[in-house]
């Protein structure tokens, strides 16, 4: 594999504590090192950025309700098609493109690592043949957990050790990474039409609450070490007022703590946190309850977050949370599908378009970029779209822009049709900070790489790790004289590697790299009681065979990567 | 106004996708620079000049820019996409999606056109004197916005799935529709001096319609609301009014329930 030499660059590393040094970062064989040969191919990025990889920490790429968008959306393909270029496949869709186009517009970015929020496990060999078709980029799947059946049935007699039995032989059969919960128990109540908006609703016919279901789950998650904490979506996403119920299932991790050796400190992630963060009562008196949220993560480390930013566009919602959906094409009246998967979950997808000129569309906008300004560890807060749900993922590079310029954020409050009610309902107008380069390497790399476990192999640029670099041509020593440079700057890098394999120059994929599948083989002792459980599950209520469920081996994961974890002694 | 006509002098084996004939893409070039715009035969792409004679040169804008269309150009879809100002005529029978995203200026096709004609129109004006065939003024596929503003005449019949997702400006036809009539709209006016079959204003919300002759199978979501003395492009007649559908979803504007408006000459 070729020595490549990155010269002159800034250099921005959470992982080693640069802030912008000038220095160059060596690769060889597919890592980091020290040094190379003068042999090495030089890579010139003086007056340019250099950062490690970006990481995508919660995104729907794969899967069966993306694909659902893609089917019955075909105007979301109408003007956004790209045809065949060079190393590029054609592509299409704006906020569900296809799966080449997903993998060459993150890799363009300098995204080198993604993960798909939540893999209905029942369809997991679709959610990887959909990724095995994404290109370059390092994915994993969060398979989902909060309306199992098996889960529920385990922790109402808060049986935390067949839970973790039954977690490790999923998220083997389905190649998965992470303990994913959407909406816990709600999504259940929704195949009896009904829902759970607090943590303490009891779920129809399982007796358990939501409170139940997530603290079980997180000490399941910890039980086996796994390299990511339990990853939410709570219950009640969206809804004015929803705040108090997001604090009451942050408050659900309080006295645990973390287990495992990947270096992870978190025991629960809130993700899209923006969805979460509303007070008022009614959509008139809406209103951002960001720094609420915010104060309680402060405090409370054993928590990490992303943002979910609302990105002003049209796009299409998706969520495992089915309730949800019912009630978003009540209000928007646009086409919606839905979707139950037997034992496990369900789905909803209905398009939405966050327009500037509503004002609840504005104020989701303001707390999106409230709380990342508001959090005071960087560490711990991750720049994400929930794409596509508030915005496709294509629109990172103009969440930077907005989150390291005040000015931009100033000329979009400016523009918005209902500005008084964004500045009087939220803090963005008199928020001044405007995030550091530094700051935005540990939003977007150190800090989701280790959140995920994965600290020791991306998300920084020490020798040893992963080499995975990102150059963006954005001079750090020259001032910005126009916030849309910083937007086009990070739309498209000068030059990407992706484990040591440049995959991008000047804007243009120039290689499909080795793209890699990334899960978690979990061991644990036998556990002749979910074998049986499983088998039973199986030939009583499943329509599929086990011998249909798993995804296996080559076809479904060609490239696959394990992480390790034994709680086989615990 | 200066006029660029173009004549088909190699029609082509498949279909050919034209979305570079319009006043916008003419505006400022000369026959020469016209003739190297970008049309598409399957997965072909090629100068315009491979299939048409360009004569003539356009105006500096669009709005200056006149466009005839000459020859065989019953393959040839997407003439007049998303034009946004000056005059466009096309001569014979044409395919698919004449005027689509038409946001101005003025449209004649003197013959039939194909499906899709003025798909998701926003303004301008769309005449066709032949026939036109189905989804004229409709949304495009998937997409809940149809035709929102704009005129478009028909002199002959329509096909069916006209005015699908509507939601403003005007259309009339002349001649008969086919089923499926403004399903889904949610404003706009639409006038059938001939005659209809079934399935007309299917979930229509807001909107519209008149028909001049009969319908052959009447919405039974649509329910009678008197007669009423109108005049409806210069006609003065007699209708029956009906409001629908009643089996949709109700707006409310200024606490009045919203509903669809038919009205049949009697």
């Amino acid at each position: 594999m070729s020595e490549y030499i990155i010269k002159n660059g800034h250099v921005y590393d959470p992982v080693q504590g640069i802030k912008g040094d000038k220095a160059d970062v060596a690769i060889k064989a597919g890592k980091i090192v020290d040094k190379v040969g003068s042999g090495a191919k030089v890579i010139d990025a003086k007056g340019k950025t250099v950062m490690a990889g970006a990481v995508e920490i919660h995104a729907h790429i794969a899967g069966p309700k993306v694909n659902l968008g893609r089917i019955y959306r075909p105007e979301d393909k109408l003007f956004s098609c790209t045809p065949t270029k060079g190393m590029e496949r054609m592509g299409g869709g704006a906020s569900i493109p296809t799966t080449f186009k997903t993998g060459y517009e993150y890799a363009k970015m300098g995204y080198t690592t993604a993960m798909e929020a939540a893999m209905p496990p029942m369809f997991s060999r679709h959610v990887h043949e959909e990724i095995r078709d994404t290109p370059i980029i390092d994915e994993g799947a969060f398979p989902v957990f909060g309306n199992n059946w098996f889960v529920m049935e385990y922790l109402k007699n808060h049986e935390v050790e067949n839970t973790a039995a039954y977690i490790a032989w999923l998220l083997r059969v389905t190649k998965g990474y992470a303990v994913k919960v959407v909406n816990p128990g709600g999504t259940e109540a929704w195949a009896w039409g009904l829902n759970c908006l607090s943590v303490n609703d009891p779920v129809p016919y399982f007796d358990i609450t939501p409170a139940e279901i997530v603290k079980g789950l997180i000490e399941a998650n910890e039980y086996l070490g796994l390299p990511h904490s339990m990853h939410i979506h709570p219950n009640n996403l969206g809804n004015p007022g929803c705040y108090e119920t997001t604090l009451d299932t942050l408050k659900l991790a309080e006295g645990f703590k973390a287990k495992n050796k990947f270096g992870r400190e978190q025991v629960m992630h809130l993700t899209h946190t923006q969805f979460h963060s509303y007070g008022g009562t009614n959509w008139g008196d809406f209103e951002s309850k960001a720094k609420e949220v915010t104060d309680y993560v402060n405090k409370n480390k054993n928590i990490t977050i992303d943002t979910g930013n609302v990105t002003l566009d049209e796009t299409t919602t998706m969520t495992a949370d089915g309730p949800f959906e019912h009630h978003l094409t009540g209000l928007n009246h646009l086409k919606w599908a839905n979707v139950d998967v037997e034992l496990e979950t369900a789905a909803g997808v209905v398009p939405y378009i966050y327009s500037p000129n509503i004002s609840v569309c504005a104020i989701q906008w303001a707390i999106g970029l409230e709380i990342p300004l508001m959090m005071k560890d960087p560490m711990r807060c991750y720049i994400t779209t929930d794409h596509p749900n508030a915005g496709p993922f294509t629109r990172y590079p103009r969440v930077i822009k907005w989150l390291m310029s005040k000015k931009a954020r100033d000329t979009q409050i400016n523009a918005f049709k209902h500005k008084d009610k964004v500045l009087s309902q939220t803090a963005i107008g008199t928020m001044d900070k405007e995030i550091s380069l530094y700051e935005l390497a540990q939003m977007t790399r150190a800090g989701p790489a280790k959140s995920l476990g994965l600290a020791g192999m991306c998300g920084g640029l020490k020798p040893g790790m992963d080499a995975d670099v990102a150059v963006y041509d954005f001079n750090p020593e020259k001032p910005v004289a126009n916030p849309d440079d910083i937007e086009k700057a990070f739309s498209r890098c000068a030059a990407v590697f992706k484990s040591g394999v440049q995959v991008v120059q000047n804007g243009e994929i120039v290689s499909t790299g080795h793209k890699r599948t990334l899960w978690v083989n979990a061991k644990v002792r036998d556990n002749p009681q979910v074998v049986r459980d499983i088998n039973e599950k199986f030939l009583k209520y499943y329509s599929m065979t086990q011998a249909n469920y798993e995804a296996l081996g080559h076809h479904f994961v060609p490239n696959p990567y394990a992480l390790e974890v034994d709680a086989t002694n615990v | 106004m200066d006029t660029v006509t173009i004549t088909m002098k190699n029609p082509p084996a498949l279909y050919l996708e034209a979305d570079n004939v319009s006043p916008d893409a003419f505006a400022g070039k000369t026959a020469a620079q016209i003739a190297e715009l970008h049309v598409h035969e399957g997965n072909t792409t090629s100068p315009l000049g491979k299939y048409f004679d360009v004569s003539g040169s356009a105006g500096a804008t669009a709005a200056e820019t006149k466009i005839i269309v000459k020859g065989d150009v019953k393959k040839v879809k997407y003439l007049g996409f998303k034009m946004s100002a000056g005059e466009m005529v096309i001569e014979g029978n044409t395919d698919l999606y004449v005027g689509a995203w038409m946001t101005g200026g003025k449209l004649l096709a003197k013959g039939n056109v194909e499906a899709f004609a003025g798909t998701a129109m926003k303004g301008g004006e769309l005449t066709i004197e032949g026939n036109a065939g189905n989804y004229l003024g409709a949304a495009y596929r998937g997409d809940w916005r149809g035709m929102s503003g704009g005129r478009i005449l028909v002199k002959g019949n329509a096909g069916s799935d006209i005015g699908m997702y509507m939601t403003g400006g005007e259309m009339v036809i002349n001649g008969n529709v086919d089923v499926h009539l403004c399903t889904h709209a949610e404003g706009g006016k639409v006038i059938v001096k001939g005659n209809a079959r079934s399935k007309v204003g299917g979930q229509m919300v807001e909107g519209t319609i008149y028909i001049f002759g009969t319908i052959e199978t009447m919405m039974p979501g649509f329910k009678p609301n008197g007669e009423i003395e109108l005049e409806v492009d210069g006609v003065k007649a007699r209708f029956a009014h009906f409001i629908g559908d009643m089996g949709e979803r109700h707006k409310k504007k200024k606490g009045q329930v919203v509903y669809a408006n038919l009205y049949k000459k009697i």
